[in-house]
């Protein structure tokens, strides 16, 4: 399979012993869940996927995404985005600056990447909060402003790290439907690490165990 | 997993390619506080055993210490020292663990706690000054109870200042080493899980001061160890603090020595350097002694612990702990406000309380001076602070990247400068200096002080950067930022808090340095610390305190800055006000 995120009999190593290792393909528009409790190796997944373990981890096996070979790509030239638990919106950028942020620099002029951010700004039903400051937003506005950043990106596939997890019951059914209906419109291969069945069960798509 | 690799499968190390600068700034920084403090150590040494090629001297031997010994003060001097850094160096350890012990997680420490920075930053020798200027017979307290409790009408003829057994010394000293040692063991403090631990402890029947002595302090000594040894160290060899407040007849070693050092004579040159060795050996044995200290401490609190003992009348105990740091406290403050109201002072005979008269004169006599002084101890302490300040976020940044983290050797090594005696080392790298074709100027002063300014500010910095949440990098990597502009976009803008904090504790440092800048800049670099010690003999109370408190005014307002900036910056921005 050339289209989407595989990752092709991947072992991570740290000093010899094997932390995790797993073969799996995710298609474009879909969301496979990775299931487990904590210490059997989720987070080492992410880590591998985008490139942030550094020695002594070792990475074996191919991580591929639309058939390019992503070993050995720092992380910002993966095209992989990823939201975590937190909204991790910077905190000493108003909110249209985090949005910026995420533009590609290829769109060029003040006007243009001004006008980017108020669409997807209303886009997210957010008009008019460019110049807000992250730290005035409610829970669910992080949350979109979040993911609108991440897509602004372009990124050609979506890591999701327990993302809903720090949100109340009814928000969270709001924001996973949210979030997956955005990648799929998109035809992302999503790859989503959870540690709740509701989530797996919402994504409608393979789940796999570790641990 | 060998079928993994027989299939042909990529192995790799995913970590990007290294920048080729960064990797090296360990090294650099590293490479910066060794050499200078070995090869003033060799240049102080080779004086000592008599060979001293600049003057011609080459007469191999133990002459200089032959000539050492048969000074009639020395075994003064030695006592001095050992007994000042011992004694102070024991206090501000007891001080800081009883008030710890008796109010940490109060509300009354949160008080404690506020007034840490400023006491910190208050330089030495103002303080010491201060502290003089508060309970000399003609300072302020005896003013304050004269004549109507003490009769006086006129000083009393009492040594308080000065004292032969330097116990001012030693009261000064406690003062300024109160407030480091106790930052360095809040440091330590948030890492251990002192709440828990204690709540544990105190529901097992042990009272707050013995629960947190017996639970928490083992955890919080390990790690303030090397504080407590530069404290030591530092208050052994002092010499500002010890020509304003320790006695001069003999004085203490070091004082001695860059006494000698200052002398045309050949033969007290090397005198000076024989006994600025033996100074280093004392703190070495110093060194040895707490370190065997320590072991008998801690077999004898393990019988202690073992022993069970509750530990239930603390009342007075808490009390006093309080009242202690509370008096050091109050010698600095109030040591700065009677500076300050010298510095104003018209006519102002004893016993009165209060000058007869406040006038500006005595600022504007000595405006001149004190403008180019200002400039001067500006200059040197922003650019000193920057080069460390950068040598410390590239060390730091490079730990982040490469993994190229600083070991126990390392830190052992972050210390260095600042556990080697000043006075062992810096004639020696002032002497290699000269050797090396570099004049004494400003910018040799300014390099020196980053010797000092360096340890601090890497200390200061290392524990926010660290504690940085590094999945803002993750993130804004996955958004397409490369490492330089996470670091310039995201993480140094989120760190401005502590990058100004940082950069006021090295100015801080860099302002209070005084034998650096003598040493090194052969007497034609001025400070405001080395003016204002310089004013120590003379006995102008005016003018000490206008030096004294414009020094501690340069060291003070880069703190307030520092909490003033970040407020203002991110005046709109409520996930940058904690943390």
């Amino acid at each position: 399979m050339d289209e989407g995120l595989s990752l092709d009999r991947v072992q991570v190593r740290l000093n010899g012993r094997v932390l995790l290792s797993l073969d799996l393909a995710v298609a474009p528009g879909t969301v496979t869940s990775v299931m487990g409790p904590s210490g059997s190796g989720k987070s080492t997944l992410l880590g591998a996927v985008m490139g942030t373990l550094s020695a002594p981890f070792e990475v074996l096996g191919r991580i591929r995404l639309d058939g390019a070979d992503l070993s050995g790509r720092p992380p910002e030239a993966r095209g992989i985005g990823i939201l975590f638990q937190d909204d991790l919106l910077f905190p000493h950028l108003s909110v249209g600056a985090n949005l910026a942020f995420g533009l590609p620099p290829g769109l060029r002029g003040r006007a243009a990447r001004r006008a980017a951010v108020d669409a997807a700004l209303s886009e997210i039903g957010m008009a008019g909060f460019a110049a807000r400051d992250p730290g005035s937003l409610s829970g669910g506005q992080k949350i979109r402003v979040a993911l609108m950043r991440t897509l602004l990106s372009e990124p050609r596939a979506l890591l999701l790290d327990e993302p809903f997890s720090s949100l109340d019951a009814d928000l969270r059914a709001q924001m996973r439907t949210m979030v997956f209906a955005r990648a799929r419109a998109r035809t992302l291969p999503v790859l989503m690490v959870t540690h709740d069945a509701e989530d797996a069960a919402a994504a409608d798509g393979p789940v796999l165990r570790l641990g | 997993m060998t079928d993994v690799r027989s299939q042909g499968a990529a192995r790799h190390r995913p970590q990007r390619r290294p920048a080729r600068v960064l990797p090296a700034v360990p090294m650099l920084a590293t490479a910066f506080l060794l050499l200078p403090v070995g090869a003033g150590v060799l240049g102080t040494l080779a004086p000592a055993f008599g060979v001293l090629p600049a003057a011609g001297v080459m007469q191999p031997g133990l002459g200089a210490f032959a000539d050492l010994a048969a000074w009639p003060g020395l075994p003064d001097a030695v006592r001095l020292s050992l007994v000042a850094g011992g004694v102070s160096t024991l206090l501000s350890l007891a001080v800081v663990t009883a008030v710890l012990a008796a109010w940490s997680g109060t509300r009354t420490f949160a008080a404690v706690r506020a007034l840490l920075s400023p006491l910190l930053s208050v330089p030495h020798a103002a303080a010491a000054f201060g502290l003089a200027f508060l309970i000399a017979p003609s300072g302020w307290i005896l003013r304050a109870l004269s004549p109507w409790a003490t009769g006086f009408d006129r000083p009393p003829d009492w040594l308080i200042v000065q004292d032969p057994w330097g116990l001012t010394l030693i009261a000064g000293l406690v003062a300024k080493e109160v407030p480091f040692v106790m930052l360095m063991a809040l440091a330590a403090l948030g890492q251990a899980d002192a709440g828990r631990a204690m709540t544990v402890a105190r529901s097992l029947g042990y009272g707050r001061m013995t629960a947190w002595v017996k639970v928490v302090f083992p955890q919080v000594y390990r790690q303030i160890r090397l504080p407590v040894y530069v404290v030591l160290a530092f208050s052994m060899t002092v010499v500002d603090v010890a020509i304003v407040l320790g006695p001069n007849t003999p004085p203490s070693l070091a004082v001695q020595a860059v006494k000698w050092m200052g002398d045309p004579d050949l033969a007290m040159r090397l005198r000076a350097a024989a006994a600025a060795v033996l100074q280093l050996a004392l703190v070495l044995g110093a060194l040895a002694a707490w370190w065997l200290g320590e072991r008998a401490v801690a077999a004898l609190g393990r019988r202690w612990i073992a022993a069970g003992g509750r530990g239930r009348r603390e009342v007075w105990a808490r009390r006093a702990a309080l009242g202690i740091a509370g008096l050091s406290a109050a010698a600095v403050l109030g040591g700065l406000a009677v500076l300050a109201l010298w510095s104003v002072a018209g006519f102002w005979a004893f016993p009165d309380p209060w000058p007869s008269g406040l006038t500006m004169q005595n600022w504007t006599r000595h405006a001149m001076t004190l403008n180019a002084t200002v400039a001067e101890t500006a200059v040197i302490a922003a650019v000193s602070t920057l080069i460390a300040l950068t040598l410390a976020i590239g060390c730091l940044e490079a730990e982040m990247r490469h993994g190229l983290r600083l070991g126990a050797a390392g830190l052992w090594l972050l210390y260095l400068p600042l556990l080697v005696p000043q006075v062992a080392f810096l004639p020696g790298l002032s002497t290699a200096m000269l050797l090396a074709g570099v004049q004494g100027g400003t910018a040799a002063v300014t390099a020196a002080h980053v010797l000092f300014v360096f340890p601090y500010v890497f200390l200061a910095l290392g524990d926010p950067w660290r504690a940085w949440d590094r999945r803002y990098g993750t993130v804004a990597s996955a958004l397409g930022a490369g490492p330089d502009r996470v670091l310039w976009s995201v993480r140094l803008p989120m760190l401005l808090a502590p990058l100004l904090t940082a950069a006021a504790v090295g100015v801080s440092v860099s302002v209070g340095q005084y034998l650096p800048t003598l040493l090194i800049g052969g007497g034609r670099v001025q400070t405001l610390t080395t003016d204002a010690v310089a004013l120590a003999s003379g006995g102008d109370r005016r003018a000490i305190g206008v030096f004294a408190l414009a020094q501690t005014a340069a060291a003070l307002v880069p703190f307030a800055l520092a909490i003033g900036l970040p407020r203002l910056i991110y005046a709109r921005r409520g996930g940058m006000r904690h943390g």
